[in-house]
């Protein structure tokens, strides 16, 4: 086993596409690591960068010591695991399993020894006679990992592997692949567009846009202190209220006066916007103590809590979080307060974090 | 096809356009069907009359007034198309035999170069790969009159006129971007993860493709194969100004050649004509599930 390091990468194709701008990413030996991002922000030229399918234009790839700018993919001792599941059409389920193995020419005992294993850990047994065509996807996805796994390779890479499935296949899956990764220990990178996804899988997560890393870090990190304002956007649902805040006098005033905590060492003289997450928001009745007016917009009720959008001294679409048991009538004059922490603050024009 | 989509697709149904339509549908269907008919006879007559003219004896072939059906069997003009006066070979027979060693070697060429490259069209990023593909499909729309001068100069430098090589090299030029395109679509359906999943298992590109992508391809090739036969098969200008001796010559400048001397023998023309349309038939029924999928393509796409 071993980590991944990938140094100023930056992938251009032949026509022209920058598909890879800048990706600096040091990933740990036996972590899940995520890499997240909307379509097109380069996730996938990343990752088969690192498997060798595609040539970088510039940058080192080292996986474990070894420097792998210039070995094919099979001499990388990584597998991958595609959207779609390219199992190969013509071979049954065991035939698949064993194909990796085979080609590597290991003996037939040894083969049939490693294909069991993997049938095992991934509940085959019943599927090992049937070609690909005759699994349902998430079957067919459970061979894909089975074949990734009878390699034994340094590492795993899997490219959206979920995204086919339905919801609660989805969700399963999850758990099984992440039960997997911390059984075996093996190295994984994991793409994904789903924020969720990431979120409960990885143990740390890059966000990438425009081919850049924008953040690294845990996921509660990036929850909690988004890096820039395109993370703050991306990360949560919903979003986090981006909130033009004003300094004065020690406090940090929000439209129509909502207070908010404000972090130490704040720059003067600049636009700020301070990310405040739903749940560190508050509804409460009109003229509470320490609550400024709004109006309710709308309310989405999701059974286990309420989402209020609310309208507040011209900040239109503050979302609020709330539990069920507390409701309000569209419409109906009501008090907006902040009830968490101190809040980032980000620049406006540099859509950075700053404090 | 514009007909067969509308017709696939129910119009929207109204209350009371049913019995108008119906009344004026029945003279419009009978308009229709007289006029297909008219068509198809007009289209199939020639072919009706080859095979008769094919069949008859001769003093039948040149009656007046023509006799459609009391006519006098005989098989003799088949005899004739490959069995020689002198009792050996007929010239015709030689013609056919070079008609499938040209069509056939030049299909195999054009296979052998327009495979590989198909696939690396579909795989590669390349620069300009659009204007690539437009270029080698234009080079087909040349009509084979206006080059064949330039290559028949240059033919007779290399020594390739009248020469089955040089025939088997025209076609193949002529097939190939035809290959490209037409498999360049049977490879972009064969997910490239195929390959990629065979590359991370151990086989270099060359053996991913040749061991994954393939097999998948082979009712392609077929298909593509089989136009590509039939365009030589029937191939008549090229043949007969890079051809001239009776060695050489293939079956469709043959054939032509009966024509035109003092007598003209109709029946064995006729019938060197059926030999030479029963295998592009038997091709084309062959293939005759990508000739609709290749003319319904724009349709069906995803
Ligand atoms: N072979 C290629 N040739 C040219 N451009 C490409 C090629 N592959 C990808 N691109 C472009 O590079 C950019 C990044 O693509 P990439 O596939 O890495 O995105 P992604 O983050 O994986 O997106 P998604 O979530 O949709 O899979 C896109 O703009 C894409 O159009
Ligand atoms: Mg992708």
């Amino acid at each position: 086993m071993a980590g991944i390091e990938v140094t100023s990468l930056h992938k251009r194709y032949p026509d022209g596409t920058v598909a890879v701008e800048h990706v600096d990413l040091s990933i740990g030996d036996g972590e899940l690591f995520v890499m997240l991002g909307p379509s097109g922000c380069g996730k996938t030229t990343t990752l088969r960068a690192m498997a060798g399918l595609e040539q970088q234009t510039s940058g080192d790839i080292r996986i474990g010591s070894r420097l792998v700018n210039d070995l094919p993919p099979a001499e990388r001792d990584i597998a991958m695991v595609f959207q779609f599941y390219a199992l190969y059409p013509h071979l049954r389920t065991r035939d698949n399993l064993a194909f990796p193995l085979r080609a590597e020419g290991l003996p037939e005992k040894e083969v049939s020894e490693r294909v069991a294993e993997a049938s095992r850990m991934m509940r085959l047994d019943q599927l090992l006679d049937r070609r690909p065509q005759r699994l349902s996807g998430g079957e067919q996805q459970r061979v894909a990992l089975a074949r990734a796994l009878v390699r034994r390779p340094q590492a795993f890479l899997m490219d959206e592997p979920l995204t086919n499935l339905d919801a609660e296949l989805r969700a399963d899956m999850r758990t099984e692949i992440k039960h997997l990764q911390a059984e075996l220990g093996t190295t994984m990178v994991y793409v994904t567009h789903d924020q969720v996804e990431a979120m409960s899988l990885g143990h740390r997560i890059a966000i990438l846009n425009k081919g850049r890393v924008e953040q690294v870090g845990t996921p509660l990190e990036v929850y909690d202190r988004p890096a820039s304002l395109f993370c703050a956007a991306f990360i949560g649902s919903p979003p986090m209220n981006l909130i033009d805040v004003e300094v004065s006098d020690g406090m940090m005033r929000g439209p129509g006066g909502l207070a908010l905590t404000p972090p130490s060492g704040l720059p003067r003289d600049r636009r700020l916007v301070a990310g405040v997450r739903p749940e560190a928001l508050e509804v409460t009745a009109a003229g509470v103590e320490g609550s400024v007016p709004a109006r309710v917009i709308s309310a989405e009720v999701l059974g286990d809590e309420i989402i209020y959008v609310l309208d507040s001294g011209g900040e239109r679409n503050v979302r609020v979080r709330m539990p069920p048991t507390v409701r309000f009538a569209a419409e109906a004059p009501v008090g907006l307060r902040h009830a968490g922490g101190t809040p980032p603050v980000y620049d406006v024009n540099t859509e950075e974090l700053v404090a | 096809m514009a007909i067969a989509i509308d017709e696939a697709v129910p119009g929207p149904v109204t209350d009371d356009a049913p019995s108008t339509r119906r009344r004026g549908g029945g003279a419009r269907r009978v308009i229709e069907v007289v006029l297909l008919v008219v068509l198809a006879v007009a289209m199939l007559f020639p072919v009706l009359w080859m095979l008769e003219t094919s069949i008859k004896e001769n003093r039948d072939v040149y009656a007046v007034p023509a006799k459609f059906f009391n006519f006098d069997f005989t098989l003799d003009h088949f005899k004739d198309v490959f069995v020689g006066a002198d009792g050996g070979r007929s010239d015709l027979s030689v013609s056919f035999l070079n008609s499938v060693i040209v069509a056939g070697a030049s299909t195999v060429l054009a296979t052998v170069l327009g495979v590989p490259a198909a696939w690396a069209y579909s795989r590669f990023t390349l620069k300009a790969k659009k204007d690539q593909l437009f270029f080698i499909l234009s080079t087909r729309f040349m009509p084979p009159v206006v080059v064949v001068i330039p290559i028949f100069l240059m033919y007779r430098e290399l020594g390739l006129i009248d020469s089955k090589l040089g025939l088997i090299l025209i076609y193949a030029a002529f097939n190939v971007p035809f290959t490209i395109w037409m498999m360049k679509g049977f490879v972009d359906e064969v997910p490239s993860e195929y390959e990629d999943a065979a590359m991370l298992d151990g086989y270099t590109r060359l053996q991913a493709f040749w061991k994954f992508t393939l097999p998948l391809l082979v009712p392609g090739i077929a298909a593509t194969a089989v136009f590509a036969l039939i365009f030589s098969w029937n191939e008549f200008v090229f043949a007969i100004f890079l051809t001239s001796s009776q060695e050489v010559r293939t079956a469709p400048p043959a054939i032509a050649g009966l024509i035109g001397g003092t007598t003209v023998d109709w029946g064995l023309v006729a019938a060197s004509a059926v030999v030479f349309a029963i295998p592009v038939l038997v091709f084309a029924f062959l293939v005759r599930k990508h000739l609709v999928a290749g003319v319904t393509l724009g349709a069906v796409r995803r």
